[in-house]
């Protein structure tokens, strides 16, 4: 017997655990009852590797998630700041177009409107030297530029031609320290020669120390030199110091207020009067009124000067005043049991317009049979006279 | 490891060489084979197809060529595999009690080392283990589970694909006699 379950051993334990799960099986199909002891053994055995699983990955898929995002973030970053790089030069390219333009039409409202012949010509360049306020511009002989002509911009004097070429010429600006020119204030119409110092301000020299300029008063051409006509902004006092036997008075350019890129050059000039007022105060045009219509516009319907206007009540209100009118009632004098007025009549039409109005767009009007109310019917909005 | 003259058929059960494996390696691989099935498949649903347990079953029961160890490996596996599943305890442990068994009595006469046998007896038993868990199915709790032999036969040759691979793995961790 024990060879025969050695040689069969194999065998019998196959069956034995077939049997066993069939057991299982059985129990738990007729019953209809799970085995949950070893549910929760298996459960209790996978889930917590499964959970340690589990944070490994999510912890290293987070690792990995974060370091790829970080590498996107800081490409991402790189194009960013490439592209706000980008963002800036083509900003301040738009801000120098819109400058460019806005100068642009300033001097063509400016070249409009001067007398003077001018020629508009752009800085290309700046001379050598260190202390040198020379530029260039795009205009020579063939547009008509000669030596000693006046540039200017719509606000003010910029420099002189010191040299003209075919195509360019040279430029001595207000600034230069060889720069001169004849000026007067605006306020006392004090004479003198504006003087560049290498600096940003510029000095009026030759004032006698008696005259009376002060700081914030404008200073315009003089017309004296020949060069620049007479009447054009040159800057506004900055800083006035008393002395012998001439003031010290520091002028701020006004000419290069916008920039220095587009000019005019003065082929001919034209004077002109000192202004009044500073440039900057001139009394801005204001246009006259559009005119009044004598008739207004068909399509507008003229408000009613008298007449019932108002609520529902109102409109009710003088549709029997004018019932009572037309049959000779007066309302609130009669006596109790008196007869009342009949309120089915329609009332006259009125003879002005502001009666017609709200008593024609009242109730309408019902003659007796036509339906509605019949005689002797309460009236809307009360049954009794008073 | 191959026998010499690399033949097949072995020409009697002692010549068939028995594998060991630490005691962890037969906890933990089953185990791990579990938790692939019921966790990796969550992330990649293509991986779903792949019936780990079963390929470890196989392997077990072929490399220790021992019909008991095979069939209870079979029979733990899948109880283990029902527990984590909603069907009755004892449907895949049936299955794979019978699959450790056979596979445990082919592992006595073949040379299971050589890698085209390998692949064979993997798709066979995966193909085995599908039908028979359709018999069942059908016998036992009367259900209607489609029989799909095509699709059977094609998931038994990715099986048997990653199957040979899972077992070269596998063999690094037999003990060394």
């Amino acid at each position: 017997m024990e060879s025969l379950l050695n040689r069969y051993r194999s065998i019998t334990v196959l069956l034995l655990v077939i049997f066993a799960q069939l057991v299982l099986i059985a129990v738990q199909v007729k019953n209809d009852q799970d085995v949950r002891m070893i549910r929760v053994w298996t459960v209790t055995a996978v889930t917590p590797v499964a959970r340690i699983v589990e944070g490994l990955r999510s912890g290293s898929t987070g690792l990995l998630r974060s370091y790829v995002l970080l590498r996107d973030t800081n490409q991402k970053n790189r194009r960013l700041l490439a592209e706000l790089d980008r963002l800036k030069l083509e900003n301040t390219f738009l801000r120098s177009e819109l400058n460019r333009a806005d100068r642009g039409q300033a001097l063509a409202v400016f070249q409009s409107h001067t007398p003077s012949k001018t020629v508009a010509a752009t800085i290309i360049g700046i001379g050598a030297g260190a202390n040198s306020k020379v530029v260039f511009v795009d205009r020579g002989t063939v547009s008509g530029v000669e030596r000693g002509m006046a540039v200017v911009t719509p606000d003010g004097i910029v420099g002189k031609v010191i040299a003209a070429y075919p195509v360019t010429s040279e430029v001595l600006l207000i600034t230069d320290p060889d720069f001169a020119a004849g000026v007067i204030s605006q306020k006392g119409q004090v004479r003198g020669t504006l003087k560049g110092q290498g600096a940003p301000t510029c000095k009026v020299d030759y004032v006698p120390f008696e005259e009376k300029v002060e700081p914030g008063e404008w200073f315009f051409t003089s017309g004296d030199d020949r060069i620049f006509p007479r009447g054009f902004p040159v800057g506004v006092v900055k800083a006035v110091r008393s002395a012998q036997p001439f003031k010290e008075i520091l002028v701020e350019p006004s000419g290069f207020d916008r920039g220095l890129e587009d000019v005019l050059i003065l082929i001919e000039g034209v004077h002109q009067a000192v202004p009044d007022t500073p440039p900057g105060n001139q009394p801005v045009y204001i246009a006259p009124p559009p005119p009044v219509p004598a008739t207004p516009p068909a399509d507008v319907q003229p408000v009613p000067k008298s007449g019932p206007v108002g609520t529902e009540a109102d409109k009710l209100r003088a549709h029997y005043k004018a019932i009572g009118d037309a049959q000779g009632h007066t309302f609130g004098v009669g006596l109790p049991g008196s007869k009342p007025p009949d309120f089915n009549l329609t009332p006259p039409p009125a003879a002005g317009p502001g009666a017609a109005g709200p008593g024609a767009a009242g109730p309408p009007a019902v003659g007796p049979g036509a339906g509605g109310r019949g005689p002797g019917q309460a009236p809307p909005g009360g049954s009794s006279q008073r | 490891m191959t026998y010499p003259g690399g033949r097949i058929l072995l020409s009697s059960q002692r010549e068939g060489q028995v594998s060991r494996f630490r005691a962890w390696v037969l906890l933990a691989v089953p185990l791990a084979a579990i938790l692939f099935q019921i966790y990796v498949p969550l992330f990649f649903q293509f991986l779903g197809f792949l019936e780990m347990p079963l390929l470890v079953v196989v392997y077990f029961a072929l490399m220790r060529r021992s019909q008991v160890s095979g069939l209870l490996v079979g029979a733990l596996v899948g109880l283990a595999q029902d527990s984590l599943s909603k069907n009755p305890l004892g449907m895949l442990g049936i299955v794979k009690t019978l699959v450790g068994y056979f596979a445990a009595s082919v592992g006595m006469r073949l040379d299971v080392d050589q890698v085209f046998l390998r692949l064979v007896l993997a798709f066979f038993f995966y193909v085995f283990h599908q039908f028979f868990y359709w018999v069942l199915v059908r016998a036992l709790l009367t259900q209607q589970l489609a029989f799909e032999m095509q699709k059977w036969l094609v998931l038994g040759l990715l099986n048997a694909a990653v199957g040979v691979s899972l077992f070269h793995f596998l063999d690094k961790l037999r003990e060394r006699s």
